[in-house]
């Protein structure tokens, strides 16, 4: 038993309703008890699909397991294939209809459908979402993918899939388009997208492309070793997330079509680079951050915030144990340890411990980053509803790249500002509701919790505490007139209240300063 | 009686079998959690337990949650892991981190059941282990034996036998059901005012403040779903005060009457006492009537309010009913709901819900109330909803809550006429 507040990953039949979800004329027979059905708001509240999943559970409740499941299992596929008239059928059990082992399968292929029927086993009990959804993505390209005679690449333009991207993932809608679009630019047609939008008929046509690109390993990595050994279809390693690594997936791609990869290089794809390099982005330097999520997202974040904007990498970190040895090799770069775990007590606990300046992180890290006041964005499914903005923000490409600049860069303290709020940081202002406004963005809440510092609890000033303020010397004056004015009335305070604990009367300039390296880092 | 209304013993009703698109009893934790201030819910079950809950209380991201789940692996079901031992290790991390966890409840789900893991003596076990500075207390929220609010049911009824002994001749009022603080606030004034001096609520807020309970308790149901609390409380000897459920003006005069006649409360103390706040909920009433009456309304089962809810938008607001769905009608309880229900309105038991929504679709109805996995499926379909899940978060029993309940129904239509783009 493994205690659990909060799970990174759904169990794996959702993975199989992630990929039915997203294609079209298929159907999904989930046997499963009451209850089970909260998946469906998964996909239409979440990510607010104007369409229920097409799933169709059994919904067996107590008084079925003495009589008959599997009897209530044939009926619900008889009358899900005559309501929903299908293309293909998807058929499996949640962890509950396993422990009674019913055979989906062999009771759905008994019914003698007119349609393939795709049985998936996924063992609940030692698998999970991302597991769930590659099995379903290679049992269904198994099922229904034909041999084809391929034309010649002589005289033609290049072919490709594009593998990966599901329904409910992280920015999947908005990756697909951008890398579509890329695709297209570089001259490469594109045969099929799947799952996302491709019906079963789609699928059995998926080894007419020359070469597959994959979005998203966890998902498609399984399907497209598959499709390479049995088509004999090379297949993209790397994962156009960031600056670097789309120009490093065009080469791929390039070699793999065979087309010239300039044309799409040419000029400043993305703006990343200059703001990076723009002086006012000098406070980035050296920031703390950790990393956790899906590998692919951890992996693609790390190099990023280490190469394209000059971040210090503390902590990297996944829940996805099928990808261990890739994210620990991205550590070893940025000379930490990964953090390989699925409990979110762990992340916690390290979070706690390596006190990060910036944390990109899933949903759940954004809890963490709330109770401990740390300026947090998300890169990496699971999602929340935030994390399916209505505005196009990919996370690939170099549209992608410049999504990211903004928001990994926007949730941190400008530069002056940020000196400020060091030197005055026990100041009261500054802690909870303040942080609030910087760490605010994609938040509609205040954090209630803790702050960030221990802060000294000093009385309200009452009207003896005002007379007895210490006054400001001419100079001193001049110089805090210096600070900007949205923080020179806490900065006011904070030294007075300096002075004061010290029992000085005048404040000088030598006090702003004595100030300064008392509050300073 | 009123004569078009029909009885609950003779109306017909509709029972279906098929997909039914609830909630499992887990998710009550959402709001028992929060409840309950010092009590911690410890799921045992399935990563899909976890994902439920999770998923469900997406809302609450924003201060620590009082439940987790201990997730069965391989382990576990092989035979490798002893599960008393498993739990025990579980418990013991969960109650360091949080100290000041006075009850535990371990809470079954599907896989627990179907394994046959015996909570109720690892509850034993652990209280005895823990005691007295955590009691452990068990009960089941699977989807195989409960549905959605059945969950508190469950709970509630688990805290019953635990609950202190009071004198057999001392004359009390217990108030079953969870309500908001403000909800539980307000009618502790309305039943001093009519004169019902030992007035307690289940569950309280805290542990600590358990109710006693005995041969001269009687008790009133603020929820409709209180099946099996009921039960435990008669076995503790009180008697339950069967009365319609505090949603609305009317609903509220009758359920509080209902408690006055059980006490002998004078007709003139009854009215003095509920006069002014009634006539002010029927006035809070007036404002939203513009916006619903004669709008029709098709309520999916969820959390067998829709019965009282039914009532409250037929009778008070005037609107229209079409099908009143409940995932599980308790005649006895509800006979007083039934006998104010217009016969015309369908009511319908469990669900199918392929064919529910065919039913729906074709009645058009101007508002439909349903769960989270409906809502916006039948919006892009131009159907305006209300979803339900909401009329347990918020605060809508009792006289001073009847407006805000009426406006949740009005705002998605007003919302609805406000758009243009």
């Amino acid at each position: 038993m493994q205690l659990t507040l909060w799970t990174y990953e759904a169990p794996p039949h959702v993975g199989a309703m992630r990929i039915a979800t997203a294609m079209q004329d298929v159907h999904y027979v989930l046997h499963a008890p009451q209850g089970d059905t909260y998946a469906d708001l998964l996909f239409t509240m979440i990510e607010r699909r104007g369409a229920r999943p097409p799933v169709t559970y059994t919904t067996f409740q107590a008084r079925d397991l003495g009589s008959d499941t599997a009897e209530l299992f044939k009926t619900a596929a008889r009358e899900a294939y005559d309501r929903f008239q299908p293309k293909a059928m998807l058929v499996g059990a949640s962890c509950t209809a396993e422990l009674i082992q019913d055979d989906p399968g062999g009771l759905a292929l008994a019914l003698k459908l007119p349609i393939p029927i795709i049985t998936l086993e996924l063992p609940a009990y030692q698998k999970k979402e991302n597991w769930g959804a590659s099995e379903t993505f290679y049992r269904l390209l198994r099922g229904l993918a034909q041999p084809v005679e391929r034309a010649p690449r002589t005289g033609r333009r290049p072919r490709c899939n594009i593998l990966g991207p599901t329904a409910l993932g992280f920015r999947h809608r908005d990756d697909t388009a951008e890398i579509s679009d890329l695709l297209t630019d570089m001259g490469i047609d594109i045969n099929v997208t799947a799952p996302m939008g491709a019906t079963p008929d789609d699928i059995s046509r998926i080894a007419d492309a020359d070469f597959n690109v994959v979005l998203y390993p966890e998902v498609a990595g399984l399907a497209a070793t598959w499709l390479s050994k049995t088509f004999q279809q090379p297949y993209t390693r790397v994962v156009p997330i960031g600056v670097d690594a789309t120009r490093r997936f065009i080469a791929e791609v390039a070699a793999l079509a065979g087309v010239d990869p300039e044309p799409v290089l040419a000029g400043a794809p993305s703006r990343l680079p200059w703001y990076s390099r723009s002086v006012d982005s000098t406070y980035l330097t050296g920031k703390r951050v950790f990393v956790f999520g899906d590998a692919t997202h951890v992996i693609a974040a790390s190099r990023i915030a280490a190469d394209e904007l000059g971040f210090k990498v503390i902590g990297i970190g996944t829940y996805s144990r099928e990808f261990a040895r890739e994210v620990r090799e991205e550590a070893k770069r940025h000379n930490v340890e990964a953090l390989i775990t699925d409990d979110y007590l762990d992340v916690e606990a390290q979070v706690k411990e390596l006190q990060p300046e910036l944390l990109l992180g899933t949903q759940m890290e954004r809890h963490i980053a709330k109770r401990l006041g740390i300026a947090c964005a998300v890169i990496s499914a699971p999602v929340h509803v935030q994390d399916f903005p209505a505005r196009y923000s990919p996370q690939m490409g170099f549209e992608g790249a410049n999504v990211i600049f903004d928001t990994w860069v926007h949730p941190l303290m400008m530069g002056l500002e940020e000196h400020l709020l060091t030197m005055f940081r026990e100041d009261f202002e500054f802690s909870d509701d303040m942080l609030a406004s910087h760490l605010g963005h994609g938040s509609n809440a205040k954090p209630k919790a803790k702050p960030i510092a221990d802060i000294p609890h000093h009385a309200a000033p009452d009207t003896g505490a005002i007379d007895k303020a210490p006054t400001w010397a001419n100079e001193a004056e001049k110089e805090l007139n210096k600070i900007p004015f949205f923080v020179r009335g806490k900065a006011r305070r904070n030294t007075e209240s300096f002075a004061r604990e010290r029992g000085m009367d005048l404040i000088t300039i030598e006090t702003l300063y004595d100030a300064k390296a008392h509050y300073g880092r | 009686m009123n004569a078009d209304c029909g009885t609950a013993v003779t109306r017909p009703i509709l029972r279906e079998r098929g997909q039914r698109e609830v909630f499992c009893g887990l998710t009550g934790i959402i709001w028992l959690h929060r409840r309950i201030q010092d009590a911690f819910f410890l799921v045992v079950g399935s990563r899909t337990c976890a994902h439920l809950i999770q998923s469900a209380a997406g809302v609450m991201i924003f201060a620590e949650p009082r439940f987790a789940t201990a997730i069965i692996d391989e382990r576990d079901l092989a035979g490798l892991a002893d599960a008393n031992d498993e739990l025990d290790r579980v418990v013991a991390r969960l109650i360091a981190r949080r100290p000041d966890i006075r009850l535990l409840f371990l809470v079954g789900s599907c896989p627990s059941e179907v394994i046959k893991l015996d909570l109720s003596r690892a509850a034993q076990r652990l209280s005895g282990k823990m005691a007295p500075d955590v009691r452990v207390l068990s009960y089941s929220g699977s989807g195989i034996e409960t549905t959605f609010t059945q969950g508190e049911d469950a709970c509630l009824a688990a805290l019953v036998p635990g609950l202190p002994a009071a004198p057999a001749t001392q004359k009390r009022l217990l108030v079953a059901g969870v309500v908001a603080d403000v909800v539980e606030d307000q009618m502790r004034r309305l039943f001093a005012a009519i004169g019902i001096e030992h007035v307690d609520f289940l569950p309280p807020r805290k542990a600590a403040d358990m109710p006693a309970v005995g041969p001269g308790t009687q008790f009133l149901m603020v929820q409709p779903f209180l099946a099996d609390t009921a039960r435990a409380l008669e076995l503790r000897g009180a008697k339950p005060i069967i009365a319609p459920f505090p949603l609305g003006a009317e609903g509220t005069t009758l359920w509080l009457k209902a408690a006055a006649d059980a006490f002998n409360i004078s007709n003139e103390r009854f009215r003095l006492a509920t006069d002014v706040p009634r006539i002010r909920a029927e006035r809070a009433l007036e404002r939203y009537r513009a916006d619903l009456a004669d709008k029709s309304i098709f309520l999916f089962p969820d959390s067998q309010l829709e019965i009282p809810l039914g009532r409250f938008l037929v009778r008070e607001i005037g609107m229209r009913g079409i099908e009143i769905g409940t995932p599980y009608l308790h005649r006895g309880h509800m006979a007083p709901e039934l006998d104010l229900l217009p016969a015309e309105i369908s009511l319908s038991e469990g669900q199918d819900v392929d064919r529910q929504l065919d039913r729906c679709r074709a009645a058009q109805p101007d508002l439909v109330v349903c769960g989270l996995g409906l809502a916006n499926p039948l919006e892009s379909e131009g159907i305006t909803t209300k979803w339900s899940i909401e009329l347990l978060f918020t605060p809508i029993q009792g006289y001073e809550q009847a407006g805000d309940l009426a406006e949740l129904f009005a705002r998605p239509l007003r919302r609805r006429a406000m758009l243009v783009a």
